[in-house]
């Protein structure tokens, strides 16, 4: 039986923060699982996965639908999530947002899940699948959720989860 | 200078600190990064939509009604 403990929230102050990291992340589960629910102080919504502080050997294919419309993007170099709610969107709506990282711990490349919507419940929302991969055999022992554009809001919060088997 | 919120997943330990230059060029561009892929994005919509309705005003110069260019269509 598999088993969930959170490891640490943090919630972002009055001040904004451009990025979230975890740091000094236990190497004693087998999955970790990030779960944010953000917004953007700007009109960019998207954000970049880092493990290690590091910007290298990330690639992702991340498939996008608005409700009208789908879309599906390579990117070769970097793992965004297009899910932050935008500033301008319905007020105090935060996004969901999922991060699975399956043996963060071992010495193999780590693939790193996503699943994320963004809502403006006005007129549209947007629902992001990400497929990243981290072509690193380093254990995975901090991880950053970084801002493209602006900062992530006051009340916006990440709660990052340790998984087990019993 | 923007900042970043670090949490020590060990110690608990939480600081708000300032980006470093490198992580400020880093967040500049990537914001650049994805105002291309957003503007590809939008000029790759709007030429299918006006595709689209090109083709559709062809098929009814060719004499079809809007229940059967929209059956063709969906």
């Amino acid at each position: 039986m598999a088993t969930f403990d959170l490891i640490q929230t943090v919630t972002v102050g009055a001040g904004g923060a451009a990025s979230i990291e975890f740091t000094s992340i236990p190497q004693t589960y087998t999955d970790l699982q990030v779960v944010a629910s953000v917004r953007s102080s700007d009109g960019g919504g998207s954000l970049r996965i880092q493990p290690n502080g590091l910007t290298t050997n990330l690639s992702s294919r991340r498939l996008e639908g608005s409700g009208s419309s789908a879309t599906s993007v390579t990117d070769a170099s970097i793992v965004f999530v297009y899910a932050v709610t935008l500033s301008q969107y319905t007020a105090s709506v935060f996004s969901n947002i999922t991060i699975y990282i399956p043996n963060y711990a071992g010495s193999t490349f780590k693939s790193i899940s996503v699943d994320g919507v963004m809502e403006n419940n006005a007129t549209e929302s947007y629902q992001n699948l990400v497929s990243g991969l981290w072509s690193n055999t380093s254990a995975i022992t901090s991880l950053t959720l970084a801002k493209s554009t602006g900062n992530f809001v006051h009340h916006s919060s990440a709660s990052l989860y340790g998984i087990k088997n019993t | 200078m923007p900042t970043k919120l670090t949490i020590n997943c060990t110690t608990g330990e939480r600081a708000e600190v300032e980006m470093t230059a490198e992580e400020v060029a880093q967040q500049e561009a990537d914001a650049s990064a994805f105002a291309e892929e957003q503007a590809a994005r939008q000029a790759q919509e709007t030429a299918a939509a006006e595709a689209k309705a090109s083709a559709q005003a062809k098929l009814k110069a060719l004499g079809l009604t809007d229940a059967e260019i929209e059956a063709l269509t969906k």
